[in-house]
């Protein structure tokens, strides 16, 4: 399987100027045509949906610049140096972690941040990398699937990030590193008896949970589930998103067009929820080739995954797309009222720095990976 | 097979690897599926519901508020109008100060503290974008002084809209009635989408009787608002679509009235100073002609919504009353004014002919009773018959008659002259009067002893004193009855209808009511000849009035009793307090030949019929025949 691949290794003089800079810069070209596509576009929504403001637009740009130099410095990394930084990267997230929350205590509500002088950044952006890296890391060298003192140890390594994270407090980025942490043990074979116990008594456990749970996380719940029934509070933002998409239609109401968004009825328009904004003005056909674009750069990341030279690439790779695919999942069904809302922006289209730097990262491992393939296992 | 526990074999790694993407891969293909489904039901199925929840939030009604039909008189002379008026309004979201803001318009003498207290009343429940009225009417000078100093009020701020005006100010206020601002009881009676952008409401009068017709169907146009309720920009299609949904209001309709503004003011200037009514009726259609009641005031002040609490309790307190309309909600005895009606129930009963004469000698007693009813001529009138008994208003031969035709006859006639009922004019606040009678008495008081009627009451009614009341509007409806011999007509002032855009009229024709038969039509004439000579002939109370009249009239004087004088007193009119005096009164139709109009007068506490009140009727009716000569 892995030989018949053998042959998309052509040689140098066989490419066209592009495809040797890109092979040179250790790029892959479908999944950068399919990250800038999306960036674009993501410019356009958020230059409709900011109020017009050129210079909203012009920060984001600066981002997604800073973002693909990033993308380009890991992709020349070969992955071996990537897996030996590993638990380093960890280790140093978890440091950085402890210190926000020790340091933030103090300072109310920016237990987030973390303020090295020259720059701010949120040490958790970094753990959503460092935590698949570390699980990869551990299994590198292991059997698989894996035996039950490694999911021991990799239960800890995942659990600790998460709940340090979840007490800063931020739910939804805890959720998704631990999503990220056991999609990669799920990738390296857990067993699917093990999966379906889990999940089976996750679901036992729903009913005991909302027994234990607050009146206000109820009401939290009970809005997601029925948000007529709080219009101006929690409600008011999913039934404002479903109304642009509802209204958008299949074609939308055109670019610059969509009154939910132009009139403020629809909050976080250009963070959290401008894909309503996308689906009011470019309708049913807009979120669908937004949709395929994306779902195209997971299935290349995939791809890569399957091609990965070795079980540390493997596991990180398949890690890295599929935790893309529920960031996706996650927004959209949040704006579409299919999820609650907890707060992921869109990846690559929302307006935000940090998490965009983060990504690019992520999918210039994908690249290293790819492009510091050798023909043979080692 | 071999098992090297610590070697990793990378074919069947690679192998469950593959395995676990291809799974993967399957969900997500299925999660994205879930995604698409949502979308497609969301955009595709039900996008219908949430274009028009879209379009519900950005579009907002505003409603646009008709134009207030217009009131003329008969010759067509606007008598209530719509002008243009500069309000100050204040926006509060441009006002950083706003505390400081009011405290520099009332150094400008633009607010005072009332005004400033029904800002805060009317701001509340506003968005902070909408202007907020501190002033409907500014004069020119307070105009002049805002323009100056607008650059230090940033926020406050000049409209113009429409006021309810009323050019001739008091004349006819108690017919035209004012509009007012809107009141939270007045939302109760009204539907409150019909007044979604009225300010103001007929209050009484014409004004508040013809409330409906007036106000007109309000319009409403949409805009397009913010999540804030804000108006923003319409551009392109969606600016057209929102013209094309505009819908202008339909003005109310404009009214015509019988009255004639001329007459009007002739008779207010006649009665002015004086408390008291003027009710001129044309006898051939019902139509009010006239109609005062003194003192009045100024409308205008209501409708600019600019009156303080103190002026309008000043107003409501005054000793004159000036709001009450004492022309159709003030009773009063009719006095000497019933007795040409006596006379008809006599002649009609045959109580009395027109020949009978009897002797008057100053007072009358019931046989076997001590007591005297006294004639207002000390000494009597001697022998005398129906004729002079009306022309000189004897009051002794009226008592006689009174007591031959008992109670119930003088009921059953003044009944059916419409005593004691309302006439049914087209204006808010009528009072019927009282007419007594034995039915009435039992059941107006609580006494068993105060239940039955009196034979000495009967007495007094013959000389309309006692229980009797009538309105003044009640007493020149009568005395159009008798000018027509009969011919009754609902009195009324709305006459027409005009349509404000086609300008089309359309007009309501006189209603006629049951009329007064009698047995024979020749006690019509009897009557009008005593009641000519009682301004024709020197005997009569009216000489004086219709002395040197290019045109012949009838008529009759009266005094109404305020304060009863006791057996053994005199009634001097000097030494009595004036608010004690007799109501003075006055009626009279004219021309005698082929009545046209009927008059009738009351001054409060005028004393003497003749001499207060008949002046007024001679200058009302002069002003009216120069203008309509045979």
């Amino acid at each position: 399987m892995i030989f018949s691949e053998a042959e998309q290794f052509r040689p140098n003089r066989a490419l066209s100027f592009a495809g040797r800079l890109l092979r040179k810069l250790c790029i892959d070209g479908p999944m950068l045509i399919a990250l800038l596509l999306l960036a674009g576009a993501g410019l356009f929504v958020l230059y409709s949906a900011g109020g017009q403001q050129v210079d909203l637009v012009l920060r984001q740009l600066l981002r997604i610049g800073v973002a693909l130099a990033a993308l380009l410095v890991v992709a020349q990394i070969p992955p071996k140096y990537l897996r030996m930084w590993s638990p380093w990267l960890y280790l140093a997230g978890m440091l950085m972690l402890i210190l926000v929350l020790v340091t933030g205590a103090s300072g109310k509500g920016a237990q987030r941040w973390l303020d090295l002088g020259l720059f701010r950044f949120q040490p958790a952006e970094i753990m959503k990398l460092a935590v698949p890296m570390m699980a990869a890391w551990v299994l590198h060298s292991r059997r698989l699937p894996p035996d039950a003192r490694d999911l021991l140890k990799l239960l800890v390594i995942i659990m600790l990030p998460t709940i340090l994270i979840a007490t800063q407090p931020d739910l939804g980025t805890a959720l998704l590193i631990c999503a990220s942490g056991i999609l990669l043990v799920m990738l390296a074979g857990l067993s699917v008896r093990f999966i379906l116990l889990a999940g089976g008594l996750a679901m036992g456990a729903l009913p005991v949970l909302w027994h234990f749970m607050l009146d206000y996380q109820k009401q939290r719940v009970l809005t997601f589930l029925n948000p007529e029934t709080d219009p101006l509070g929690s409600g008011y933002h999913i039934i404002q998103s479903k109304i642009a998409i509802g209204s958008g239609g299949v074609f939308g109401k055109g670019w610059l067009n969509g009154s939910q968004a132009h009139l403020e009825f629809l909050p976080e328009r250009s963070t959290d929820f401008i894909f309503a904004v996308l689906g009011e003005e470019f309708g049913l056909l807009g979120l669908l080739s937004m949709l395929i674009a994306y779902l195209f750069v997971v299935s290349r990341g995939l791809y890569i995954a399957v091609n990965g030279q070795d079980t540390y690439c493997r596991l990180l790779a398949g890690s890295i797309s599929l935790t893309f695919f529920i960031y996706v999942f996650v927004n959209v069904g949040m704006v579409t009222g299919l999820l609650p809302v907890v707060g992921i922006p869109l990846p690559l289209v929302s307006y935000g720095g940090t998490s965009m730097v983060t990504l690019m990262v992520g999918f210039g491992m994908l690249m290293s990976f790819q492009s510091h393939r050798k023909l043979l296992p080692t | 097979m071999l098992r090297h526990e610590p070697l990793k074999d990378a074919w069947a790694e690679q192998r469950l690897f593959n395995n676990r993407i291809f799974w993967a891969f399957t969900g997500l293909l299925l999660l994205t599926g879930l995604l698409i489904s949502r979308l497609i039901n969301l955009q595709v199925v039900e996008h219908q519901r949430y274009a028009d929840l879209s379009h519900g939030n950005r579009i907002r009604i505003q409603p646009l508020a008709p134009t207030r039909g217009i009131i003329f008189d008969r010759n067509g002379i606007v008598m209530a109008e719509n002008l243009p008026a500069y309000q100050m309004v204040l926006i509060p979201e441009q006002v950083s100060d706003l505390d400081g803001t009011l405290d520099r318009l009332s150094e400008l003498k633009l607010i005072d503290e009332q005004q400033r207290q029904r800002f805060f009343r009317r701001k509340r429940g506003k968005r902070s974008f909408e202007a907020v009225p501190l002033r409907y009417r500014l004069n020119d000078e307070e105009l002049a002084r805002l323009s100056v100093h607008r650059h230090e009020l940033p926020g406050v701020d000049i409209q113009a809209a429409l006021v309810r005006s009323y050019p001739l100010g008091s004349t006819a206020v108690h017919v035209l009635g004012y509009v007012g601002a809107l009141s939270e009881s007045d939302l109760q009676r009204v539907e409150t989408s019909r007044y979604a952008a009225t300010s103001h409401i007929g209050k009484i009068g014409i004004e508040g009787q013809y409330e409906d017709r007036l106000h007109g169907q309000p319009g409403h146009r949409q805009l397009l608002v913010n999540a804030q309720g804000r108006e923003m920009d319409a551009r392109g299609e969606a600016r057209e679509e929102l013209l094309r949904n505009r819908q202008e209001p339909v003005p109310g309709s404009d009214l015509i009235l019988s009255l004639d503004s001329h007459l009007q003011a002739v008779a207010e200037a006649a009665l002015a100073g004086r408390r008291g009514t003027v009710v001129v009726i044309d006898v051939n259609n019902g139509d009010i002609l006239a109609l005062v009641s003194q003192p009045s005031f100024d409308p205008n002040r209501f409708s600019a919504g600019g009156m303080s609490n103190e002026e309008y309790l000043a107003l409501q307190n005054d000793i004159d009353k000036p709001l009450f309309n004492r022309a159709l909600s003030g009773t009063y005895p009719p006095g000497s004014i019933v007795k040409p009606f006596i006379a008809l129930a006599g002649l009609e009963y045959r109580a009395v002919t027109p020949d009978h004469s009897i002797f008057c000698e100053g007072y009358y007693s019931i046989p076997g009773n001590e007591h005297r009813y006294r004639d207002w001529k000390k000494e009597g009138h001697g022998e005398i018959n129906l004729h002079a008994a009306i022309t000189e208003s004897c009051d002794v031969f009226f008592y006689m008659l009174a007591m031959e035709l008992g109670i119930d006859r003088i009921h059953a006639m003044l009944a059916d002259f419409g005593f004691g009922q309302p006439t049914g004019v087209d204006l808010p606040g009528e009072k019927s009067g009282l007419l007594p009678s034995r039915d009435w008495k039992r059941g107006a008081f609580d006494r068993r002893s105060e239940r039955i009627w009196f034979p000495g009451e009967t007495v007094i009614t013959g000389i309309g004193q006692g229980y009797m009341l009538v309105t003044p509007l009640q007493l020149t409806h009568f005395t159009a009855t008798l000018a027509t011999r009969g011919k009754r007509f609902k009195p009324r002032l709305v006459t027409a209808f005009r349509d404000p855009l086609s300008g089309q009229i359309t007009e309501i024709p006189p209603q006629e009511l049951a009329p007064v038969e009698l047995a024979d039509d020749r006690y019509w004439d009897d009557i009008h000849r005593a009641m000519g000579a009682v301004m024709n002939t020197p005997r009569g109370t009216g000489w004086a009035v219709a002395l040197g009249a290019g045109y012949k009239m009838a008529g009759k004087s009266g005094s109404a009793q305020v304060f009863s004088v006791g057996q053994d007193e005199e009634y001097d009119e000097e030494e009595i307090d004036e608010r004690l005096r007799d109501h003075a009164l006055f009626v009279a139709f004219a021309p005698m030949e082929n009545p046209q109009i009927a008059i009738s007068v009351l001054v409060e506490n005028g004393g003497s019929g003749g001499r207060a009140a008949g002046p007024v009727v001679r200058r009302v009716f002069d002003a009216w025949f120069e203008e309509h000569r045979q």
